[in-house]
């Protein structure tokens, strides 16, 4: 596939590993925010094979696994609803709520339908004007705009029966939480390619600016990941601080106009609660009251939901890397892929999971330390 | 997070007063919402999310990177020795 | 070195539910070996089979050496490019009796059809599990029919059961397989369950691809003759992919295995479809290829025997089975990852 396997070359791998050796003076720890960079660099083992001292720590950027529990039991009662086909990404079937997924809800009777795109979403409430069609909207930046799409798709057809139920995040605030916890070890970030491409990335020279750390725009291919972390440390060894733009195929300085403005157009910026972190100011997008007919929230009464998560979990130093997993009490006992308390052991590219999954227990502490 | 995959244009049309069209994925083909494309072509590529195209591949920034890292190898050669 | 799971399509884990049968139950993953393994095994009591689970039982009657299987299949939709549930479910039952090495004798073919199908729908299926049977050289003997009321079953469901007789001198199963042994594969993976993935509503996309639905016995008689009883263990694998059937083999086993990334073969139209939704093309579903452990001085004969046959004309070696350990995927760029069992069903992701 042209413009995927280029970026796959192993003899460039290689070029780009030994280049990063040779500049590599000493140890740094950098932060790629985006799940699917998260899912590169395990898939393909990149970070086994950079060089001593480099250590690469995976953020919250994940949408599944930072969605809130309120959003996700709020789904739940919505699909448990009679008369309603909730649709969403494949992705967000598994997450567990307070008490259970969506996939056990559909076992239940629950009519959950995976979508490719929310704009099936809209064609299913077209063919089915006798049912309540709700869209589960997450996602970051890059997802928005299509989401966007959806409902003025929705009201310029006339579409009353759709709804979306918004949990849209945003990436910057989430940096500037990283960046602000106590005990931040990140040095460096490698930035979202595909939430630049929709966004530009002028908005990250303020934080580079302000913490003092580089920030390279980085695409999704091996080789792009590799060139990234190049990049990364090499301003660190130079002791620059600067915003650079890796994935120049596919990202413009000022991202994607036409799709900011369907953004702006029907989202306004909110407070929004992460999962694991908190509740971070102005880090979501919620609709704006021109388009608030279209809110599952408003559509749907499911009364008041008891939320509990669970107390035991330390996902919030997780993502920021000032513990390890092998830090938490309950890691690997009550919390592991199968039964998880929290983002890092729930996403299966989260942390904590991907510690569990290789094998890493509490008695290797002192040997990983 | 937004999985994102490049695909060629192979046609374009109005659907419900929407500018869509049909990308090609090596071999796999899928109607695509070009609203936020209004500069792409037939022929050009296009980097797809949730059934939306989010932006133009440049070709031209394409082939720099890869000459980038390739002239890095050449250089990594003359350092190294062979 | 580290293991790190790749976790694709997985994230994240469910809340374990004892109360319900998920779809993922059906998966071939790991919520389907703990179904079998803790409800449906146990519940057979004395009656229930020992040793591993294979894809076909060995019978003995008397001087015969024979193999059973029965097999259920839903399928959706139930015509699909390159197939049919009839077809599919001759040639699904064929595959599990020959990957016990042993050529199918009879089968049994039972449909359950809801009340409403249009009676062609069912002429069709009929005649094109008959066409199958003819094809594979192996006769039709027995067969019932249920009709359920509407809603009580989608359109058509078809059971099957197949007698085999085993070839002399090779036994393979699933837990013969050797440190050492050479993996082989029969051919590229993944085309029929991306092939039904994109008739799916929602997902609907066009590919240049039809199913690999066939039989496989013409198949493991070639590679026996070549290899004889150095053929170790075979499996096709159908639902959880290539991924899980590794894995079946390596834990029935107690060995590990070592996959080159590089030399599994995927047809482009299946990756660009598992690029574009987020899967990954060793969990998907096959319906005609095979992997085979064979002992490694006789792995080029039995590989040359299986590209002697228009359906192992694409056959690669991918890897090699070691002592123990999870199976590992040695990555493009030369690192290596854990190919582990996925625990449900594989979804599309956008992450």
């Amino acid at each position: 596939m042209k413009y995927i396997d280029e970026y796959r070359d192993p003899e460039l791998a290689r070029l780009l590993l030994a280049e990063l050796g040779r500049v590599t003076t000493r140890p740094w720890t950098l932060m790629e925010v985006c799940g699917g960079q998260t899912n590169t660099i395990v898939r393909q083992g990149i970070d086994e094979l950079l060089p001593g001292g480099i250590e690469m720590i995976h953020g919250p950027g994940c949408p599944v696994c930072v969605t809130p529990l309120e959003v996700l039991d709020r789904a739940m009662a919505i699909a448990a609803t009679p008369g309603t086909i909730l649709t969403s990404f494949g992705d967000m079937l598994r997450v567990p709520g307070s008490r259970t997924d969506l996939l056990a809800q559909r076992a239940r009777g629950a009519d959950v339908r995976i979508v490719y795109s929310p704009m099936d979403a809209v064609t299913l409430a077209r063919d089915n004007p006798d049912r309540q069609v709700v869209f589960l909207a997450v996602g970051f930046e890059t997802t928005a705009p299509a989401n966007a799409m959806a409902v003025l798709h929705a009201a310029a057809l006339g579409i009353t029966n759709f709804s979306v139920l918004v949990s849209h995040v945003l990436v910057p605030p989430a940096m500037t939480a990283v960046l602000r916890a106590p005990g931040c070890r990140v040095q460096g970030f490698l930035a979202a390619g595909h939430v630049c491409a929709v966004m530009g990335w002028s908005e990250y020279e303020p934080l580079a600016e302000q913490f003092r750390v580089p920030i390279v725009v980085t695409g999704f291919e091996p080789l792009d990941l590799l060139e990234g972390i190049l990049m990364t440390v090499r301003q660190l060894e130079q002791g620059r601080h600067e915003v650079e733009n890796q994935y120049a195929r596919a990202v413009r300085r000022d991202g994607n106009t036409a799709a900011r403005a369907a953004i702006r157009r029907v989202f306004r910026v909110t407070d929004r609660a992460w999962r694991g972190i908190g509740t971070i100011p102005d880090s979501g997008l919620t609709l704006t009251d021109e388009f608030a007919a279209f809110d599952a929230r408003r559509r749907f009464d499911v009364g008041r939901l008891v939320v509990r998560e669970h107390p035991d979990c330390v996902a919030g130093d997780i993502l920021t890397g000032a513990k390890t997993p092998l830090d938490c009490a309950a890691y690997g006992t009550t919390c592991t892929p199968r039964t998880p308390l929290g983002a890092p052991m729930v996403s299966a590219e989260g942390t904590c999971a991907a510690y569990y999954t290789a094998g890493r227990r509490q008695e290797d502490r002192h040997a990983s330390r | 997070m937004c999985l994102g995959i490049p695909g060629r244009v192979a046609e374009i049309d109005q659907e419900d007063g929407l500018r869509v069209g049909t990308v090609d994925f090596g071999g796999v083909r899928k109607r695509v919402c070009l609203a936020y494309a209004p500069e792409a072509a037939v022929g050009d590529y296009v980097i797809v999310h949730v059934g939306f195209a989010i932006s133009v591949v440049d070709a031209a920034e394409a082939q720099r990177t890869l000459a980038v890292l390739r002239a890095m190898g050449d250089v990594l050669e003359r350092e190294l020795g062979p | 070195m580290r293991h790190v799971d790749p976790a694709t399509g997985t994230c994240p884990a469910p809340v374990p539910e004892t109360e319900r049968v998920l779809l993922g139950h059906g998966s071939g993953g790991r919520l389907s070996a703990e179904l079998i393994g803790r409800v449906l095994v146990p519940a057979l009591g004395a009656a229930a089979p020992g040793g591993p689970l294979e894809d076909a039982a060995v019978v003995e009657v008397g001087e015969s050496d024979l193999a059973l299987s029965t097999d259920a299949y839903v399928v959706d939709p139930l015509f699909f490019p390159g197939g049919d549930i009839g077809s599919m479910a001759v040639h699904g039952t064929v595959n599990d009796l020959a990957m016990r090495a042993a050529m199918p004798v009879a089968l049994t073919v039972a449909y359950v059809v809801e009340e409403g199908l249009p009676l062609p729908v069912l002429r069709s299926v009929a005649e094109s599990a008959g066409e199958a049977a003819v094809a594979a050289g192996v006769p039709i003997v027995s067969g019932d029919t249920k009709v359920v009321g509407r809603g009580a079953a989608d359109r058509l469901f078809v059971i099957t059961a197949g007698l085999g007789r085993r070839l002399p001198g090779v036994a393979p199963s699933v837990a013969a397989a050797r440190p050492g042994d050479a993996i082989l594969l029969s051919g590229p993976i993944g085309a029929h369950g991306v092939t039904v993935l994109s008739t799916r509503e929602g997902l609907g996309f066009e590919a240049d691809l039809v199913s690999d639905s066939r039989p496989l016995h013409r198949l493991v008689a070639a590679m026996v003759a070549a290899g004889g009883d150095a053929v170790h263990a075979l499996r096709d694998p159908t639902r959880g992919g290539l991924a899980s059937a590794l894995n079946e083999i390596a834990a029935a086993s107690g060995v590990g295995a070592e996959i080159d990334e590089r030399a599994l073969p995927v047809p482009e139209p299946v990756r660009a479809a598992c690029e574009m939704l987020g899967l990954d093309p060793a969990y998907v579903a096959n319906e005609g290829c095979l992997v085979a452990f064979v002992a490694a001085e006789r792995a080029d004969a039995v590989l040359a025997a299986m590209r002697d046959r228009p359906e192992g004309a694409q056959a690669v070696r991918i890897g090699t089975a070691c002592d123990d350990g999870p199976v590992v995927v040695r990555t493009a760029v030369g690192s290596r990852r854990v190919l582990d069992v996925l625990l449900g069903e594989q979804l599309p992701r956008i992450c």
